[in-house]
């Protein structure tokens, strides 16, 4: 048995341990008095933070915290994205307002590719051309026609399985776009388009299209956007998986 | 939905905020620093997965920076001196909590309420803080520990004046 630190002990206070090492450090406090006492002032001294400070959560947002912006000094581009799309404040307006040029060529990213979800996600018997039972000759095929390397991101743990992929005419040639569904059958659409413009990398940006929500970054030649009909905060968490496995 | 999205944040930002800084006003202008500073380096999230996380992280810096015009980092020697003089008496009292709070160092008020008020994990709260998880680990005790002495202490170290 491994000994009982003194990390253990506040971790144990503040609930971060796995069940297993929680039973153990809880096997320990019965017979070590102090580190029990312990283990209770910091459990008392976190309830009593929450206790005094949860009602903040509660008040009214001020005003002005509602209309926080950019700061102009540092952001050249912010009054004449501000003033030319009259867009309101937020970090999502931030994501696709903070240099406009490049707004135009991404906008129809995160549309086309909804449209896309739209068309195909509801597809019973055809949802793909080429199934995940062939991936690699799914790879293989869209990247030669994109004219550039794909790589499928794997989402099983996300509870996710590739369904496979289809060729798409996109606004300057083909798309490729892969589906995933999970145990439900809700389904998630990886659109990828290849760009002609300088290579450039962008934050995620987030569209709700309708009911299709979707995330959309630019990575170097290639665009994504990730669609589905779910709420925002699944889809980013998804998200976050697609790009780190494109860019390990 | 951009509205929606920020208003998530701002009420969570703001407990912290009200937490770290004491005063309502000088809070809230914490929180209002953080959400532009956040809006102009929106580009630099996607670093982070966690924008929760990020934002606290946005928090420290302009918190730090606050602190650093204010000369108001080293409290610990003003601390021990009210200590020393606040006699134990009288059981914990959540209204003492708050002032309690302003008598620790910055470093470990920030530690502690990461991790006891907003819940982060030691993990997340090494990111936000920039510190490696040690360092996280270390303010934590500390702090907690001082903590505990001040609440024992608190009714009269509140009327304690601290000195800039």
């Amino acid at each position: 048995m491994s000994t009982i630190s003194e990390t253990d002990l506040h971790a144990y206070a503040d609930g971060q341990l796995d069940e297993a090492r929680r039973l153990r450090v809880q096997a320990h406090l019965a017979h070590d008095a102090e580190a029990a006492e312990n283990v209770r002032v910091w459990s008392a001294q976190n309830q009593a933070l929450r206790a005094l400070y949860n009602p903040i959560l509660n008040e009214p947002v001020p005003q002005r915290l509602l209309a926080a912006r950019a700061q102009k000094s540092r952001w050249p581009y912010y009054a004449l994205a501000a003033g030319a799309m009259g867009l309101s404040f937020g970090l999502g307006w931030m994501g696709r307002a903070y240099q406009a040029d490049r707004m135009v060529d991404m906008a129809a990213l995160p549309h086309r590719a909804a449209i896309a979800y739209a068309v195909y996600a509801p597809e019973v018997r055809h949802p793909v051309e080429v199934g995940a039972e062939q991936q690699d000759h799914l790879v293989k095929w869209l990247s030669k026609r994109l004219g550039h390397e794909l790589k499928v991101p794997l989402l099983t743990q996300q509870g996710f399985d590739l369904v496979g992929g289809r060729l798409l005419p996109g606004g300057k040639g083909p798309v490729a776009q892969f589906m995933y569904q999970d145990s439900r059958g809700q389904r998630i659409t990886l659109y990828v388009s290849r760009r002609d413009a300088e290579p450039q990398d962008t934050a995620f940006r987030f569209s709700q299209e309708d009911k299709v929500a979707v995330f959309y970054w630019i990575d170097g030649k290639l665009g994504y956007a990730l669609s589905a009909e779910m709420d925002r905060a699944r889809l980013l968490t998804v998200a976050t998986v697609v790009y780190r496995q494109l860019n390990p | 939905m951009d509205r929606a999205a920020i208003a998530e944040h701002i009420p969570r930002l703001r407990r912290y905020a009200r937490a770290l800084a004491g005063d309502s006003h000088r809070a809230d202008d914490l929180v209002q620093d953080t959400l532009e500073r956040a809006l102009t380096k929106f580009h630099l999230w996607r670093h982070g997965s966690d924008l929760r996380a990020w934002m606290f992280s946005i928090m420290h810096n302009v918190f730090i920076n606050q602190l650093k015009s204010r000369r108001e980092l080293a409290l610990d020697e003003v601390t021990e001196a009210a200590l020393e003089s606040a006699p134990q008496s009288d059981p914990l009292q959540l209204r003492d909590l708050d002032a309690a709070l302003r008598r620790l160092p910055a470093e470990q008020r920030e530690v502690l309420l990461l991790v006891g008020l907003e819940q982060l994990s030691y993990a997340e709260a090494s990111q936000a803080l920039n510190v490696p998880v040690g360092t996280v680990m270390s303010r934590l005790s500390r702090g907690r520990e001082r903590l505990r002495d001040l609440m024992s202490a608190a009714p009269a170290a509140a009327n304690l004046k601290i000195v800039k």
